[in-house]
Protein backbone atom coordinates (compact mmCIF):
# COMPACT_ATOMS: atom_id res chain seq x y z
CA UNK A 1 0.00 0.00 0.00
CA UNK A 2 2.89 2.11 0.77
CA UNK A 3 4.36 1.72 -2.78
CA UNK A 4 0.95 2.63 -4.15
CA UNK A 5 0.78 5.74 -2.35
CA UNK A 6 4.31 6.60 -3.14
CA UNK A 7 3.07 6.11 -6.60
CA UNK A 8 0.19 8.67 -6.51
CA UNK A 9 2.00 10.83 -4.94
CA UNK A 10 4.92 10.99 -7.33
CA UNK A 11 2.75 11.15 -9.82
CA UNK A 12 0.59 13.63 -9.16
CA UNK A 13 2.98 15.98 -8.12
CA UNK A 14 4.99 15.49 -11.37
CA UNK A 15 1.95 16.00 -13.63
CA UNK A 16 0.54 19.23 -11.29
CA UNK A 17 3.97 20.61 -12.58
CA UNK A 18 3.91 19.27 -16.02
CA UNK A 19 0.54 20.53 -16.34
CA UNK A 20 1.24 24.12 -15.04
CA UNK A 21 4.82 24.57 -16.94
CA UNK A 22 3.22 26.21 -19.83
CA UNK A 23 0.50 28.61 -17.84
CA UNK A 24 2.74 29.38 -15.33
CA UNK A 25 5.84 29.80 -16.37
CA UNK A 26 4.91 31.63 -19.36
CA UNK A 27 7.44 33.55 -21.48
CA UNK A 28 5.10 33.00 -24.67
CA UNK A 29 8.27 31.35 -25.90
CA UNK A 30 8.24 28.36 -27.75
CA UNK A 31 10.02 25.28 -27.86
CA UNK A 32 12.38 24.49 -30.14
CA UNK A 33 10.98 22.58 -33.19
CA UNK A 34 13.20 19.43 -32.66
CA UNK A 35 12.52 18.85 -29.27
CA UNK A 36 8.46 19.08 -30.04
CA UNK A 37 9.10 16.28 -32.83
CA UNK A 38 10.78 14.19 -30.16
CA UNK A 39 7.65 14.70 -28.03
CA UNK A 40 4.79 14.03 -30.48
CA UNK A 41 6.52 10.30 -30.83
CA UNK A 42 6.90 9.72 -26.83
CA UNK A 43 3.39 8.46 -26.57
CA UNK A 44 3.33 5.62 -29.72
CA UNK A 45 6.59 4.74 -28.68
CA UNK A 46 5.55 4.44 -24.97
CA UNK A 47 1.63 2.69 -25.89
CA UNK A 48 3.63 0.45 -28.16
CA UNK A 49 6.33 -0.48 -25.40
CA UNK A 50 2.99 -1.16 -23.12
CA UNK A 51 1.45 -3.37 -25.76
CA UNK A 52 4.15 -5.43 -26.31
CA UNK A 53 5.38 -6.17 -22.84
CA UNK A 54 2.16 -6.77 -21.50
CA UNK A 55 1.38 -9.36 -24.03
CA UNK A 56 4.87 -11.28 -25.05
CA UNK A 57 6.46 -10.92 -21.01
CA UNK A 58 6.94 -12.86 -18.14
CA UNK A 59 9.31 -12.17 -15.88
CA UNK A 60 12.46 -12.07 -18.21
CA UNK A 61 11.61 -14.07 -21.01
CA UNK A 62 9.08 -13.86 -23.93
CA UNK A 63 6.25 -16.15 -23.80
CA UNK A 64 3.31 -16.64 -26.15
CA UNK A 65 0.61 -17.04 -23.73
CA UNK A 66 -3.16 -16.92 -23.61
CA UNK A 67 -3.13 -13.30 -23.59
CA UNK A 68 -2.02 -13.17 -27.09
CA UNK A 69 -5.72 -14.37 -27.75
CA UNK A 70 -7.19 -10.89 -26.16
CA UNK A 71 -4.94 -8.66 -27.95
CA UNK A 72 -5.55 -10.47 -31.45
CA UNK A 73 -9.54 -9.88 -30.90
CA UNK A 74 -8.91 -6.19 -30.06
CA UNK A 75 -6.55 -5.64 -33.37
CA UNK A 76 -9.45 -7.16 -35.11
CA UNK A 77 -11.98 -5.03 -33.45
CA UNK A 78 -9.87 -1.81 -33.96
CA UNK A 79 -9.83 -2.66 -37.35
CA UNK A 80 -13.22 -3.14 -38.01
CA UNK A 81 -13.56 0.35 -36.17
CA UNK A 82 -15.28 -0.58 -32.61
CA UNK A 83 -15.53 1.74 -29.87
CA UNK A 84 -12.57 1.64 -27.59
CA UNK A 85 -15.14 0.24 -24.64
CA UNK A 86 -16.31 -2.55 -26.82
CA UNK A 87 -12.54 -3.21 -27.85
CA UNK A 88 -11.22 -3.67 -24.33
CA UNK A 89 -14.96 -5.80 -23.30
CA UNK A 90 -14.28 -7.79 -26.38
CA UNK A 91 -10.47 -9.01 -25.53
CA UNK A 92 -11.47 -9.25 -21.47
CA UNK A 93 -14.56 -11.56 -22.50
CA UNK A 94 -12.55 -13.97 -25.06
CA UNK A 95 -9.42 -13.91 -22.97
CA UNK A 96 -12.14 -15.10 -19.66
CA UNK A 97 -13.94 -17.67 -22.22
CA UNK A 98 -10.94 -18.99 -23.76
CA UNK A 99 -9.47 -19.67 -19.66
CA UNK A 100 -12.21 -21.45 -19.21
CA UNK A 101 -12.46 -23.75 -22.08
CA UNK A 102 -8.65 -24.51 -22.03
CA UNK A 103 -8.39 -25.13 -18.52
CA UNK B 1 -18.94 39.73 -19.90
CA UNK B 2 -21.69 37.50 -22.81
CA UNK B 3 -18.94 37.03 -25.66
CA UNK B 4 -16.59 34.67 -22.87
CA UNK B 5 -20.09 32.71 -21.23
CA UNK B 6 -21.16 31.93 -24.69
CA UNK B 7 -17.47 30.36 -24.49
CA UNK B 8 -17.58 28.51 -21.60
CA UNK B 9 -21.30 27.02 -22.48
CA UNK B 10 -19.85 26.17 -26.21
CA UNK B 11 -16.63 24.35 -24.47
CA UNK B 12 -18.82 22.76 -22.32
CA UNK B 13 -21.43 21.50 -25.27
CA UNK B 14 -18.02 20.40 -27.60
CA UNK B 15 -16.94 17.97 -24.53
CA UNK B 16 -19.82 16.42 -23.57
CA UNK B 17 -19.30 13.67 -26.64
CA UNK B 18 -15.96 13.18 -25.24
CA UNK B 19 -16.87 13.20 -21.69
CA UNK B 20 -19.69 9.96 -22.48
CA UNK B 21 -16.30 8.31 -24.63
CA UNK B 22 -14.33 8.44 -21.69
CA UNK B 23 -16.82 7.16 -18.82
CA UNK B 24 -15.72 4.09 -20.14
CA UNK B 25 -12.30 4.52 -19.19
CA UNK B 26 -12.90 5.62 -16.32
CA UNK B 27 -14.88 2.76 -15.20
CA UNK B 28 -12.10 0.45 -16.97
CA UNK B 29 -9.11 2.32 -14.89
CA UNK B 30 -11.17 2.30 -11.62
CA UNK B 31 -12.09 -1.89 -12.43
CA UNK B 32 -8.48 -2.60 -13.10
CA UNK B 33 -6.70 -0.38 -10.83
CA UNK B 34 -8.94 -2.29 -8.00
CA UNK B 35 -7.72 -5.52 -9.61
CA UNK B 36 -4.23 -5.04 -9.14
CA UNK B 37 -4.43 -4.03 -5.61
CA UNK B 38 -4.89 -0.72 -5.69
CA UNK B 39 -7.36 0.85 -3.10
CA UNK B 40 -10.52 3.12 -3.59
CA UNK B 41 -9.06 5.89 -2.32
CA UNK B 42 -5.92 5.64 -3.49
CA UNK B 43 -7.56 5.47 -7.08
CA UNK B 44 -9.79 8.62 -6.23
CA UNK B 45 -6.99 10.77 -5.56
CA UNK B 46 -4.36 9.58 -8.90
CA UNK B 47 -7.42 10.44 -10.77
CA UNK B 48 -7.99 13.84 -9.36
CA UNK B 49 -3.98 14.64 -9.29
CA UNK B 50 -3.51 13.05 -12.55
CA UNK B 51 -6.07 13.51 -14.59
CA UNK B 52 -4.54 11.40 -17.73
CA UNK B 53 -6.09 8.06 -18.64
CA UNK B 54 -3.23 6.45 -20.50
CA UNK B 55 -0.50 7.76 -17.85
CA UNK B 56 -2.69 6.22 -15.43
CA UNK B 57 -3.15 2.58 -16.66
CA UNK B 58 0.68 2.85 -17.50
CA UNK B 59 1.46 3.18 -13.96
CA UNK B 60 -1.04 0.61 -12.66
CA UNK B 61 -0.37 -1.44 -15.38
CA UNK B 62 4.18 -1.25 -14.89
CA UNK B 63 3.41 -1.83 -10.85
CA UNK B 64 1.27 -4.86 -11.50
CA UNK B 65 3.99 -6.65 -13.47
CA UNK B 66 6.27 -6.50 -10.58
CA UNK B 67 8.37 -3.64 -10.42
CA UNK B 68 9.16 -0.80 -9.25
CA UNK B 69 7.67 2.43 -7.67
CA UNK B 70 10.21 4.59 -9.69
CA UNK B 71 9.85 2.38 -12.79
CA UNK B 72 6.18 3.12 -12.64
CA UNK B 73 6.36 6.70 -12.12
CA UNK B 74 8.99 7.24 -14.80
CA UNK B 75 7.16 5.34 -17.40
CA UNK B 76 4.07 7.46 -16.53
CA UNK B 77 5.33 10.51 -16.11
CA UNK B 78 6.97 10.17 -19.39
CA UNK B 79 3.49 9.52 -20.89
CA UNK B 80 1.92 12.76 -19.46
CA UNK B 81 5.24 14.68 -21.35
CA UNK B 82 3.12 15.61 -24.45
CA UNK B 83 1.23 18.13 -22.01
CA UNK B 84 4.32 20.32 -22.03
CA UNK B 85 4.20 21.57 -25.31
CA UNK B 86 0.54 21.19 -25.28
CA UNK B 87 0.80 23.77 -21.93
CA UNK B 88 3.15 25.87 -23.50
CA UNK B 89 1.54 26.59 -26.14
CA UNK B 90 -1.73 27.25 -24.43
CA UNK B 91 0.00 29.61 -22.29
CA UNK B 92 -0.95 32.78 -23.44
CA UNK B 93 -4.33 32.75 -23.01
CA UNK B 94 -3.97 31.76 -19.21
CA UNK B 95 -4.06 35.56 -17.23
CA UNK B 96 -3.96 36.59 -13.96
CA UNK B 97 -2.64 35.33 -10.51
CA UNK B 98 0.04 32.41 -10.26
CA UNK B 99 -2.16 30.35 -8.25
CA UNK B 100 -4.89 31.03 -10.86
CA UNK B 101 -2.77 29.79 -13.99
CA UNK B 102 -1.79 26.82 -11.85
CA UNK B 103 -4.99 25.37 -11.11
CA UNK B 104 -6.70 26.28 -14.46
CA UNK B 105 -3.31 24.79 -16.05
CA UNK B 106 -4.68 21.70 -14.45
CA UNK B 107 -7.69 21.11 -16.65
CA UNK B 108 -5.18 20.76 -19.88
CA UNK B 109 -6.42 17.25 -21.28
CA UNK B 110 -6.07 16.22 -25.02
CA UNK B 111 -9.68 16.62 -25.43
CA UNK B 112 -9.78 20.23 -23.41
CA UNK B 113 -6.76 21.37 -25.43
CA UNK B 114 -8.43 20.38 -28.81
CA UNK B 115 -11.33 22.18 -28.25
CA UNK B 116 -9.31 25.00 -26.99
CA UNK B 117 -7.55 25.64 -29.79
CA UNK B 118 -8.81 28.39 -32.48
CA UNK B 119 -6.41 26.94 -35.32
CA UNK B 120 -4.63 29.60 -35.78
CA UNK B 121 -2.19 28.67 -32.95
CA UNK B 122 -4.10 31.30 -30.05
CA UNK B 123 -6.17 29.39 -27.91
CA UNK B 124 -9.73 30.18 -25.76
CA UNK B 125 -9.25 29.82 -22.10
CA UNK B 126 -13.20 29.86 -21.44
CA UNK B 127 -13.40 26.90 -23.65
CA UNK B 128 -10.58 24.96 -22.02
CA UNK B 129 -11.60 25.52 -18.88
CA UNK B 130 -15.12 24.42 -19.41
CA UNK B 131 -14.60 21.67 -21.37
CA UNK B 132 -11.28 20.74 -18.74
CA UNK B 133 -13.78 21.20 -15.88
CA UNK B 134 -16.56 18.85 -17.29
CA UNK B 135 -13.97 16.16 -18.11
CA UNK B 136 -12.34 16.54 -14.95
CA UNK B 137 -15.66 15.81 -12.42
CA UNK B 138 -16.33 13.11 -15.10
CA UNK B 139 -12.85 11.41 -14.84
CA UNK B 140 -12.80 11.43 -10.74
CA UNK B 141 -16.06 10.08 -11.08
CA UNK B 142 -16.12 7.13 -13.32
CA UNK B 143 -13.05 5.81 -11.81
CA UNK B 144 -14.99 5.93 -8.80
CA UNK B 145 -17.66 4.08 -9.88
CA UNK B 146 -15.21 1.49 -11.21
CA UNK B 147 -13.64 1.32 -8.75
CA UNK B 148 -16.49 0.22 -6.06
CA UNK B 149 -17.94 -2.24 -8.57
CA UNK B 150 -14.86 -3.76 -8.81
CA UNK B 151 -14.80 -4.54 -4.91
CA UNK B 152 -18.09 -6.65 -5.34
CA UNK B 153 -15.37 -8.53 -8.36
CA UNK B 154 -13.68 -11.89 -6.95
CA UNK B 155 -11.38 -12.89 -9.43
CA UNK B 156 -10.50 -10.39 -11.63
CA UNK B 157 -7.84 -13.04 -14.10
CA UNK B 158 -10.92 -14.78 -14.79
CA UNK B 159 -13.02 -12.21 -16.14
CA UNK B 160 -10.13 -11.56 -18.66
CA UNK B 161 -9.95 -8.28 -16.87
CA UNK B 162 -5.80 -7.99 -17.16
CA UNK B 163 -5.98 -8.88 -20.73
CA UNK B 164 -8.13 -5.62 -20.84
CA UNK B 165 -4.61 -3.55 -20.76
CA UNK B 166 -3.15 -4.15 -23.51
CA UNK B 167 -6.31 -4.16 -25.61
CA UNK B 168 -6.88 -0.70 -24.28
CA UNK B 169 -3.35 0.57 -24.68
CA UNK B 170 -3.62 -0.77 -28.43
CA UNK B 171 -7.02 1.20 -28.63
CA UNK B 172 -5.25 4.47 -27.57
CA UNK B 173 -2.32 3.98 -29.64
CA UNK B 174 -4.74 3.17 -32.80
CA UNK B 175 -5.18 6.94 -33.84
CA UNK B 176 -1.11 7.60 -33.48
CA UNK B 177 -0.36 5.18 -36.15
CA UNK B 178 -1.99 6.31 -39.11
CA UNK B 179 0.84 8.84 -39.37
CA UNK B 180 4.38 7.03 -40.32
CA UNK B 181 7.02 7.91 -38.38
CA UNK B 182 4.26 7.90 -35.27
CA UNK B 183 4.19 3.96 -36.41
CA UNK B 184 7.49 3.89 -36.72
CA UNK B 185 8.14 5.05 -33.46
CA UNK B 186 5.73 2.79 -31.94
CA UNK B 187 7.02 -0.11 -33.86
CA UNK B 188 10.92 0.71 -32.74
CA UNK B 189 9.52 1.11 -29.05
CA UNK B 190 8.12 -2.27 -29.25
CA UNK B 191 10.90 -4.19 -30.25
CA UNK B 192 13.60 -2.21 -27.71
CA UNK B 193 10.89 -2.72 -24.87
CA UNK B 194 10.77 -6.85 -25.97
CA UNK B 195 14.35 -7.06 -25.92
CA UNK B 196 15.31 -5.22 -22.89
CA UNK B 197 12.99 -7.51 -20.76
CA UNK B 198 15.36 -10.12 -21.37
CA UNK B 199 17.74 -8.40 -19.24
CA UNK B 200 16.53 -5.70 -16.80
CA UNK B 201 13.77 -5.80 -14.31
CA UNK B 202 10.38 -4.90 -15.48
CA UNK B 203 8.83 -1.51 -16.25
CA UNK B 204 12.42 -0.30 -17.33
CA UNK B 205 11.83 -1.97 -20.54
CA UNK B 206 9.06 0.72 -20.92
CA UNK B 207 11.44 3.39 -20.00
CA UNK B 208 13.89 2.25 -22.55
CA UNK B 209 11.67 2.45 -25.13
CA UNK B 210 11.25 6.10 -25.37
CA UNK B 211 14.51 5.84 -26.89
CA UNK B 212 12.62 4.88 -30.32
CA UNK B 213 11.20 8.99 -29.99
CA UNK B 214 14.53 9.78 -31.94
CA UNK B 215 12.82 9.03 -35.01
CA UNK B 216 10.74 12.18 -34.53
CA UNK B 217 14.34 14.04 -34.90
CA UNK B 218 14.53 13.33 -39.09
CA UNK B 219 13.12 16.09 -40.60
Amino acid sequence: MTATWTLVGALGAATILIKASGPLLLGGRALPAWSIGLLRMLAPALLAALVATNVLVAGNSLVVDDRVIGIAVAFVALLLGAPTLLVVVLAAVTTALARLLLL
Amino acid sequence: MPAQRSSYRQGLRLAIPFAIAVSGFGITFGALAHATNVDLLAIVVMSATTFGGSAQFAAVSVLAQGSSVGAAVVAAVLLQARYVPMSVAAAPAFTGPWWKRLLLGQLIVDESWAIGNRGDGTFDRAKIVAAGALLYVNWVLWSFVGAAGAELLKDPRALGLDAAFPALFLAILWPYVRERRAALAAALGAAIALVASLFVPPGVPIVVATVACVVGLRR
